[in-house]
């Protein structure tokens, strides 16, 4: 598929949205309450929200793509042509850097900004069109969940302004090791064996630095 | 207790939201209701307590305080009911019980006990991390010219609150602990300090015991470890850089010099202080109040707001200058009058434990501040002059300090002797201090003109809404803002430092004279952020990329920028700066006039006025490698706000790039 059909399949596609109808609003928890084991603290960390694959798939957000997992995550929408493109790519460096262990316990996600517009359809049009492997997943739902996705993902600022502004949010990767209760996060656009470095970084029995490679 | 989400729009409003709401929750708590009345009345109740509230119509004021973020502690019902944790110093031992130390790794193994720390029983087989030579080790007298101390980062039981208050309060807090006991067979934990002198290099072997892979963090932090002597002139591989982390189970050993700026360089034959003392290097760089805290890429803010933080105190007896000794040199308050004071905020949930919100990437504000590790704490004090080191340890909050007493008739000024690590030229006499993260000021509070029972506090009055920065506001004085309650005691006792008037007036460590170092190259770093995520010179951290290459006894002029919307307390490692223009022009305020390795830029740097714009002069000497500038609002530096630069010579091909 080139890019010409890509937006053709989009326009298609909008009819889509109908498919989204039948997943269920979630509950959205009005207070984040703090407790103190790692069960109670990942469910309030990781709404179990339905969410919708590229595939066509309902799937729980936390039971099914994040729990017991080492994951990459990050937000886009297919019509972005800002950084989005370029992101995308890099992602797609970072992948590789993973080699086989993607799918197998390192997971890649990336959730549309715009659910709406980003049907399971267009969103398989897209990792067509970008050629997306297996074991990155993008992901849609409802609005009302996707926002409750960013907000608990900590893409979100306090400036109502800037949080406001879809674009504020694109430029970085959250990276965890669910188990480990590890997170951080990094600018998408950055040197991607790095990306993969931080990863295996807060591995336990991952690698580690190697000073002779950062003296410029 | 019930904890939950506030988001900070007006901050009385949100406060008498927030008071009704906690009412609201009191009441449901004393009416006891069960679990099943809760879920009955619509309020859920999850794990470990009643943890999430869905019903606004039960609780009116819920929707109001569920709108806005934040994050509530339990209250503090009894304060000044403990006294303030005094800081306890670490203790140097003649031979370290394991291996030697020498410049290049050790291979032999140190087989240590240290119980309750995972799978493999009580004692664990230590291993030591660091790869790096050190630098200039034979030169400067090797192992057997060092004091010697054996720390190790752990995992202690802390009560922030008072026991009396809540008694069975506990948080898992990460902190060093000497492995060394004092005469007294006490060993020193939480906050401690090292107590240093010039001209006496210090080892200090640093094992990290950290709980093992797949123990309970409580939901934060990572058992890697690089502490940083922030604000020393130390070599890279002992400056505890955010690369060089390592794991649980191994130790490293970091050798600190304690020498100053110039001895292999500017300053080759040393100096001599006006008193006709000599040391090697400048004296005019000698530094007074450092501080040691983890640096783990991408997990500083999770592992300082764990505990990992602590004073190192450097003395200058060589010169007769900060002796440590009241009788002597400068004749400060010295011994048990010389206190180091740690403000850091947190937030705490319903047992106690602390909670950090490891998706928030602007900063965290913790609704709860504490000095040295304690809620609202009281400190009993002689009628007589007293030393404390102030030190921001964040995470991301600025403060700004006052006193205010209940005995109108002492003027509640503080003589300010020291900004960032250093002593200032002559001291300066301010009815307030304002500190950005990690950012420090010594001061003398003189308590003899107060009668015995009067009560003074230490207040942070400065108004900060959410992670960003600081609006610049200065709140009203009230007993939200106090943090330390001074009691004065009857206690008649001996002042053998120098009076008011003279420490107030005498010279300390002019500036350095930089004239002598000709700038020849010019740096501009913009701090900036790009669809989201931070950006120097708009770019985003690279580990393998050097940005700047200084060349080994040479002086440069940087200007920072930041195009405003935060606030970012930026810190340079290596070596201090002096700065020559805020916003283009010469500063005057004082806090400027000051070597600096801190600075604020950005809203409200200095009073409710945004700074675009610092430009300073910093040599760059005695040791070759890289080290990080960065915002030390470390949440924004564990978002990769950061840059490395080189120290090389000037034969290396990327010399001055």
């Amino acid at each position: 598929m080139n890019k010409r059909d890509f937006f053709k399949n989009i326009t298609g596609a909008y009819l889509g949205v109908a498919t989204l109808a039948y997943i269920p609003e979630s509950i959205a928890i009005p207070l984040i309450p703090i407790v103190g084991n790692k069960t109670s603290r990942s469910k309030l960390a990781f709404p179990n929200v339905p969410v919708m694959t590229h595939e066509g798939k309902v799937v729980h957000f936390y039971d099914d793509l994040i729990k017991d997992k080492i994951v990459m995550i990050n937000f886009t929408y297919t019509t972005c042509d800002g950084i989005c493109p370029g992101m995308t790519e890099n992602l797609k460096q970072v992948y590789k850097e993973f080699g086989e262990r993607m799918g197998k316990d390192i997971f890649m996600y990336s959730i549309s900004l715009k659910p709406d517009l980003d049907t399971p359809k267009v969103l398989k049009a897209y990792t067509e069109l970008h050629k997306i492997k297996s074991g990155w997943t993008f992901l849609t739902g409802t609005n009302a969940n996707i926002e409750l996705l960013r907000q608990h993902l900590g893409y979100k600022f306090s400036d109502p302004n800037l949080d406001r502004d879809k674009s504020e949010h694109l430029g970085v990767v959250k990276f965890g090791i669910e188990s480990l209760e590890r997170w951080g996060m990094a600018p998408a656009l950055g040197n991607p064996k790095y990306l993969a470095e931080y990863v295996r970084w807060m591995e336990p029995n991952g690698t580690r630095p190697l000073l002779s490679d950062m003296m410029g | 207790m019930y904890k939950k989400i506030i988001r900070i729009t007006g901050l009385e409003k949100q406060e008498a939201d927030v008071a009704r709401y906690l009412k609201e929750v009191r009441d449901i708590e004393s009416a006891e209701l069960t679990r099943r009345d809760l879920f009955k009345l619509g309020l859920t109740a999850g794990v470990g307590g009643l943890t999430a509230i869905g019903a606004g119509s039960f609780v009116p004021n819920l929707a109001k305080a569920a709108s806005v973020s934040g994050l509530i502690s339990p209250p503090c019902n009894k304060p000044w009911t403990e006294p303030l944790p005094i800081p306890k110093t670490a203790v140097a031992v003649g031979n370290f019980t394991g291996p030697v130390a020498d410049k290049s790794q050790c291979k032999e193994t140190q087989n240590l006990y240290n119980p309750g720390n995972g799978p493999i029983g009580s004692y664990e087989d230590f291993t030591e991390a660091r790869t790096e030579d050190h630098q200039r080790w034979d030169e400067l007298g090797g192992i057997s010219a060092c004091t010697k101390y054996e720390l190790m980062a752990k995992e202690i039981d802390w009560n922030f609150y008072s026991a009396t208050d809540y008694p069975a309060f506990n948080s898992k807090v990460w902190t060093y602990v000497d492995m060394n006991p004092n005469t007294k067979g006490e060993y020193a934990t939480g906050v401690l300090r090292l107590k240093a002198q010039y001209g006496a290099p210090v080892l200090m072997r640093m094992y990290n015991g950290l709980p093992k892979n797949g123990r309970d963090t409580q939901g934060f932090g990572i058992n890697q470890c690089s502490p940083h002597l922030h604000n020393a002139h130390n070599p890279p591989e002992s400056d505890g850089g955010p690369m060089r982390f390592w794991d649980s189970g191994k130790w490293y050993d970091f050798w600190y010099p304690n020498i100053r700026a110039g001895f292999a360089s500017t300053h080759k034959t040393g100096t001599y202080h006006p008193n006709g003392k000599w040391c090697p290097g400048d004296w005019q760089e000698t530094q007074s109040t450092l501080w040691f805290h983890d640096h783990r890429m991408d997990f500083t803010s999770q592992n300082v707001y764990k505990g990992l933080a602590s004073f190192y105190t450097v003395f200058s007896k060589d010169i007769n200058l900060d002796t440590d000794d009241e009788t002597t040199g400068l004749r400060l308050p010295s011994g048990q009058y010389d206190i180091p004071l740690m403000f850091t905020d947190k937030v705490f949930d319903q047992t106690g434990q602390m909670f950090f919100d490891i998706f928030n990437i602007e900063g965290i504000l913790g609704d709860q501040q504490t000095v040295n590790f304690k809620i609202k704490p009281y400190l009993t004090v002689d009628r007589r002059k007293y030393r404390f080191r102030f030190l921001d340890a964040g995470p991301s909050r600025f403060i700004e300090l006052f006193l205010s007493s209940t005995n109108t008739t002492v003027p509640t000024t503080m003589t300010r002797i020291a900004n960032c690590g250093n002593l200032l030229p002559k001291a300066q006499v301010v009815s307030s201090i304002r500190l950005g993260v990690a950012e420090r000021a010594d001061v003398i509070i003189d308590f003899s003109n107060y009668k015995p029972g009067d009560v003074i506090y230490l207040e942070n009055r400065l108004e900060q809404l959410n992670g960003k920065g600081t609006t610049g506001k200065i709140l009203a004085s009230s007993s939200k803002t106090q943090l330390l309650k001074f009691i004065v005691s009857s206690v008649a006792v001996v002042d053998n430092s120098a009076s008011l008037a003279t420490l107030q007036t005498q010279l300390m460590v002019p500036f350095p004279d930089r004239t002598k170092n000709p700038i020849k190259i010019k740096r501009k770093f913009d701090f900036g952020t790009s669809n989201g995520a931070w950006v120097v010179n708009g770019k985003f951290f690279n580990p393998t990329i050097v940005s700047a290459y200084p060349i080994e006894g040479t002086q440069e002029e940087w200007t920072l920028t930041s195009p405003g919307g935060w606030s970012h307390p930026v810190h340079i490692h290596h070596e201090e700066f002096q700065i020559t223009k805020r916003n283009g022009n010469t500063p005057t305020a004082l806090d400027d006039l000051s070597r600096k390795d801190v600075v604020r830029i950005g809203d409200a740097a200095q009073g409710t006025t945004g700074s675009t714009s610092i430009t300073f002069n910093m040599q760059f000497r005695d040791w070759y490698g890289d080290y990080p500038m960065h915002c030390h609002n470390v949440v924004h530096e564990d978002h990769a706000m950061m840059i490395r630069w080189k120290i090389v010579p000037p034969t290396d091909p990327n010399a001055g790039k």
